[in-house]
């Protein structure tokens, strides 16, 4: 019991440094901005017709008791 | 008499995320666009057309400015109005606006909304700020909104002097896109939504057992509780495929303080062909749970203090196909339009509810009416430009 309880608080502090030490090392971008060919196809914008988007939003909002976290910031209305 | 059963009061806030979602993309402005709609809905005896106008503009590129413009004209004879009122015709009008200022990586919004009609005014105000972060692989976003709302009652074709209610709603959104390869990107979202104040229909009733009238059933007007309050948690993943199309798959989920549990689920896949064209498909999954006041037909008038029989609040599954198809082309004779786009889009929409009955139909013992299923045609025609 007594060596167990020294062992356990340095691997404490031993976890504690190198969650530490990581966190100072910068984050390296996994896909560089010459990378994004695919992700900046306008087949891949999440909102691509924004008139078109909310109006099916507004036609389900009103049939359904959901509403929120749409993606859109308009999401949701709780008048009736 | 007029009868609010279509919700459409409701609708305002949703409509008016054309302009907000340049907020979930923090660090770039969106483009300068102008887009025209008209939509047309047509289901359950219910009609809904109008036009959508929404024009962008950016300035100095640091700014950006969005208005919207949109109309509903409703006309009603669905089975609601059916059942207890009479058809009717209404109009809603909103107009928006909204402004997204950039400094930096961060990107701050602000934005009011108003929507108008006969027995419903509405207003709310926004705003929202968005961080671009570790390379720009990392968006986050946060959001407040508050709207105000003042419900009336139509009588005999005129506001009913004695009746004015009000509601207030506010909205905490927290939302997080990441890049996650060189062809996935992902975005999650969380929004809870609390509502204090009158929040049920004037118009909508509950009906009951009632051996003394002939059919076995009579009305009463619906009660609901004066809060409520929803958390919603949504992922959407973004994938393209190797042969130039994507693939998008959504999933929110949804539960209340009425007791309303709802999963919704979407995949859309977009295709271009030959420069100018691009399709697109997508279905649609929806299931909810009833509210815990509701029911289809209670046993005995004023059984609870809270009546719902609005069947938005049943149990029900939903499920929608869409078909979309866009142009794109030029205008000679407009130089300072950079691209044009005509776009079509057509959706069925079938709903079968698990216990809201038709009362057009007649049964010996109330209740055991065949329910109630609900389809809809849903079109949109419009067009953008780019400048």
């Amino acid at each position: 019991m007594g060596f167990a309880q020294p062992l356990a608080r340095r691997l404490l502090v031993a976890l504690a440094a190198t969650a530490a030490l990581s966190a100072c090392a910068p984050l390296e971008p996994w896909v560089k901005p010459y990378e994004r060919e695919n992700l900046a196809d306008p087949i891949m914008a999440f909102d691509r017709y924004p008139v078109s988007t909310a109006y099916l939003d507004h036609v389900f909002e009103a049939r359904e008791g959901a509403r929120g976290a749409t993606g859109s910031a308009g999401g949701g209305c709780g008048c009736n | 008499m007029q009868l609010m059963n279509e919700r459409r009061a409701r609708l305002w806030l949703s409509a008016v995320g054309c302009l907000l979602s340049a907020s979930a993309v923090g660090g770039v402005l969106p483009e300068d666009r102008a887009d025209v709609l008209y939509h047309r809905y047509d289901g359950g005896g219910v009609v809904i057309d109008g036009p959508s106008l929404l024009v962008r503009k950016k300035f100095a590129d640091k700014v950006s400015v969005a208005a919207n413009y949109y109309v509903d004209m409703v006309s009603s004879a669905s089975i609601d109005v059916v059942s207890t009122a009479s058809p009717y015709k209404e109009e809603r009008t909103q107009y928006s606006v909204t402004a997204d200022y950039l400094r930096g990586k961060s990107t701050y919004s602000a934005g009011y909304i108003s929507s108008s009609e006969s027995d419903y005014e509405a207003k709310t105000w926004y705003a929202g700020v968005s961080q671009d972060m570790f390379g720009d692989l990392t968006t986050i976003s946060f959001s407040f909104k508050r709207g105000n709302n003042d419900i009336f009652r139509n009588i005999g074709g005129g506001k009913d002097p004695t009746f004015k209610r009000a509601s207030d709603q506010r909205s905490y959104a927290v939302g997080l896109t990441q890049v996650l390869t060189r062809s996935l990107i992902g975005t999650a979202n969380f929004e809870v939504i609390s509502d204090e104040g009158y929040l049920n229909s004037p118009y909508r009733s509950v009906r009951y057992f009632d051996p003394s009238s002939p059919n076995g059933y009579s009305y009463q007007g619906e009660v609901y509780p004066n809060t409520r309050t929803s958390n919603a948690a949504s992922v959407k993943l973004s994938y393209f495929l190797p042969w130039r199309a994507s693939l998008t798959g959504w999933y929110r989920f949804y539960t209340d303080s009425w007791g309303v549990n709802a999963h919704t689920g979407e995949f859309t896949y977009t295709h271009p062909m030959r420069d100018r064209w691009t399709f697109s498909g997508s279905l649609r999954y929806y299931r909810q749970d009833a509210a815990d006041f509701y029911a289809d037909l209670f046993p005995r008038r004023d059984y609870a203090n809270f009546l719902a029989r609005d069947k938005e609040l049943s149990t029900f599954t939903a499920l929608t196909f869409g078909l979309g198809a866009s142009y794109d082309f030029r205008i000679a004779r407009l130089p300072w339009v950079s691209k044009a786009q005509a776009n079509v889009r057509y959706d069925f929409m079938t709903i079968d509810y698990d216990d809201f009955h038709d009362v057009r139909a007649s049964a010996l013992v109330p209740g055991t009416e065949p329910l109630y299923k609900l389809d809809a045609n849903i079109y949109q025609l419009f067009l953008s430009i780019w400048f």
